[in-house]
């Protein structure tokens, strides 16, 4: 290799390696700060030992956060509502979508373009007026009939089983399949359904992957507007509210770092496994452009 | 025969929309149903629990959201028509003497002061606002749009530039670049809340040590000028790697042999660019910029976790303050109408893009 594009290459990955260490300097100072003593802490943080694991470590800001706040069940109520919320979008958007693209009914066209347009009411403008029906919708549960959904897991799953983006990705990628896998099965006897299920499914793998991951990141990682107007109760909290608890009385550095660690690093790992899929899933809702 | 088709149709009929209805039912009762009611609340006095009845009020939360005004004050004089000046500064009205209940100013009765200029001499021009907070939450998030809109496509076009090399382990960049995405905006803000601090913060740290000390420490979320800058920061830093993979998607459909004929015909990497790379984005750029627009209008999580709207409400956004009012105020017939018009400049934004791809086809 002549010397000039050997130094273009060394320049090249010089910047790419650059660039990398201002997306990577804070999960880095997260981590190695997670096991730091306060005190430490902050005085690291005056010069570049705050990215260095060196000083005192320990796991004491973990015991202590989990101390301070049931992280056990903040975590629980997180996976339980996103897991739930994951796979009924899942059924149900690719249900409807199916019946949009292979079925012949009356008001179909007009009923999916009014579903798909809601694809631009951002979630936050209809927070406030979701809240007063949320509040008046009756429920029945273990406990007998009430009125009223706050405080409980189904408020903060029901709401957010159905959106458009789902439904958009699934209706885009049936529109692709040939239709004569359909017509073929039809033929030999299938009902609707077992087309669906036996013909159709099985060849959604990438759509349903897409679908989960960018629903996941949404549950998952949004969880706050909405459990801050509809959940007092500590019971129901996601992770996201648990933050609170570091700012009571005095405020634990070292421990907020743990807990930020803590509700982190499982997203985290799960899209290191899984990179390639998070990147199509996010590529793919390029597509349509 | 004609029958039993009739009957085939009406029995896909009927499954067509036991089908459909579960997923529409939602979408119905939890979004459209809401939204409508956003529009239909606005124009009440509704509050979450109030002891008085519900009364149509039509516009009045609309005209105390944007209601603003125009003053121009001149400096008091002393009997003798010279201009007063105490301690070196010259005086002027209060300009409460003008919003309270002056018969002569009914129009600009109980506004506030948003800010005011010199426009000759001595005369000033003050603008006032109905409710001042309201009118920096807007502009607060038209700035936040029109500078993060623009700065984050740019910095994902050429990260995606970049990352598209054929190079040896590329894929470990990408990685990386795009890890910030997956982790919550809510964690980020704690983290970077931290990293801005003015006394412990470690940006203060890192600027310090790379300038060898030429720069002084900035609490930098506690600044006015400071804070809202340094939130849009955070928010690229978060959100760029979403939008380099989607810009990564379009280069990989422009076709490879148009590359070929540019580097045939003698073409710089420049004129690569612009004529082969850029052309071929078109649609990616509309879908980057709408994505990045809306995800902008609705700044929210990094204000509820940095700085609540400070410090002097420099930081006030169109969603936080829907959540203060109709939430934590309970005034839910204020929050809607913030929700209303956040809405509408969304459906604007969008119908110009539309319009802008219109055009050209």
């Amino acid at each position: 290799m002549p010397a000039h594009k050997f130094v273009r290459l060394v320049l090249k990955y010089v910047l790419l390696a650059w660039i990398a260490l201002i997306f990577i300097f804070p999960i880095v100072f997260m981590v190695i700060s997670s096991f730091k003593p306060d005190l430490q802490l902050l005085r690291d943080s005056a010069s570049l030992r705050a990215f260095l694991p060196v000083g005192d470590l320990s796991l004491e800001n973990y015991s202590a956060a989990f101390d301070r706040a049931p992280i056990r069940l903040f975590m629980f109520n997180s996976v339980f509502i996103t897991a739930v919320t994951v796979c009924l979008s899942l059924l149900l958007s690719s249900l409807a979508a199916f019946s949009f693209v292979f079925l012949q009914w009356f008001g179909r066209s007009v009923l999916m373009a009014v579903i798909l347009a809601t694809f631009i009411v951002p979630f936050e403008t209809i927070a406030v007026p979701l809240l007063l029906i949320v509040n008046n919708l009756p429920w029945l549960g273990l406990d007998g009939f009430k009125t009223g959904w706050l405080n409980s897991y189904h408020v903060q799953i029901i709401p957010f089983i159905a959106d458009a983006l789902t439904i958009f990705l699934f209706v885009q990628y049936f529109r692709d399949l040939p239709t004569e896998l359909v017509e073929a099965a039809r033929i030999d006897g299938a009902t609707w359904f077992q087309v669906y299920r036996r013909v159709i499914i099985p060849l959604s793998g990438p759509v349903i992957a897409t679908a989960a991951i960018l629903k996941f990141l949404v549950m998952y990682n949004n969880q706050l507007l909405w459990p801050i107007m509809v959940v007092q109760e500590e019971t129901y909290r996601p992770v996201m509210l648990g933050l609170q608890y570091f700012f009571q009385l005095n405020t634990a550095w070292g421990e907020i770092m743990a807990y930020l660690t803590i509700i982190t690093l499982p997203v985290l790992a799960f899209y290191l496994v899984l990179q390639r899929a998070f990147i199509a899933s996010i590529a793919s809702t390029g597509i349509k452009g | 025969m004609r029958t039993e088709r009739r009957a085939a149709r009406r029995r896909q009929n009927r499954t067509g929309w036991a089908m459909a209805l579960p997923a529409c039912l939602l979408v119905f009762l939890f979004l459209i149903t809401p939204f409508v009611m956003a529009f239909g609340l606005s124009l009440t006095n509704q509050r979450l629990i109030s002891p008085n009845p519900t009364e149509f009020v039509g516009l009045r939360n609309y005209q105390r959201l944007l209601g603003i005004g125009f003053l121009t004050i001149d400096p008091i004089t002393n009997d003798d028509g010279t201009i007063r000046v105490t301690d070196g500064e010259t005086e002027y009205p209060r300009v409460r003497n003008f919003t309270r209940g002056n018969p002569d100013y009914p129009h600009l009765d109980r506004m506030r002061e948003w800010f005011r200029l010199g426009i000759s001499d001595d005369r000033q021009f003050v603008v006032l606002a109905r409710d001042v907070v309201f009118i920096k939450a807007v502009r607060n998030t038209v700035l936040f749009v029109v500078v993060v809109a623009p700065v984050q496509s740019g910095i994902a076009l050429i990260l995606a530039l970049l990352i598209n090399q054929k190079l040896r382990g590329i894929n470990v960049f990408r990685t990386i670049y795009f890890a910030p995405v997956v982790i919550s905006m809510v964690v980020v803000s704690m983290l970077w809340r931290f990293i801005y601090d003015g006394e412990n913060g470690i940006l203060n740290t890192l600027l310090g040590v790379f300038s060898f000390g030429a720069i002084e420490p900035v609490s930098w979320l506690g600044n006015t000028s400071t804070a809202l800058p340094a939130i849009m920061a955070m928010s690229v830093w978060q959100g760029v790697g979403f939008h380099m993979v989607i810009w990564l998607s379009g280069l990989q459909t422009i076709p490879q042999p148009l590359y070929e004929v540019a580097r045939i015909e003698g073409a710089t990497q420049w004129q690569k660019f612009r004529y082969v790379t850029w052309p071929g984005l078109r649609n990616t750029a509309i879908l980057v910029m709408v994505i990045i627009t809306m995800q902008a209008f609705t700044l929210y999580p990094q204000i509820e976790v940095m700085t609540r709207g400070g410090p002097l409400d420099s930081t006030q956004s169109l969603v936080f303050q829907a959540v203060v009012r109709g939430y934590e105020k309970q005034d839910i017939a204020g929050g809607s109408a913030i929700s209303v018009l956040l809405f509408l400049f969304v459906l604007s934004i969008s119908l110009f893009q539309r319009y802008l791809t219109r055009e050209r086809d």
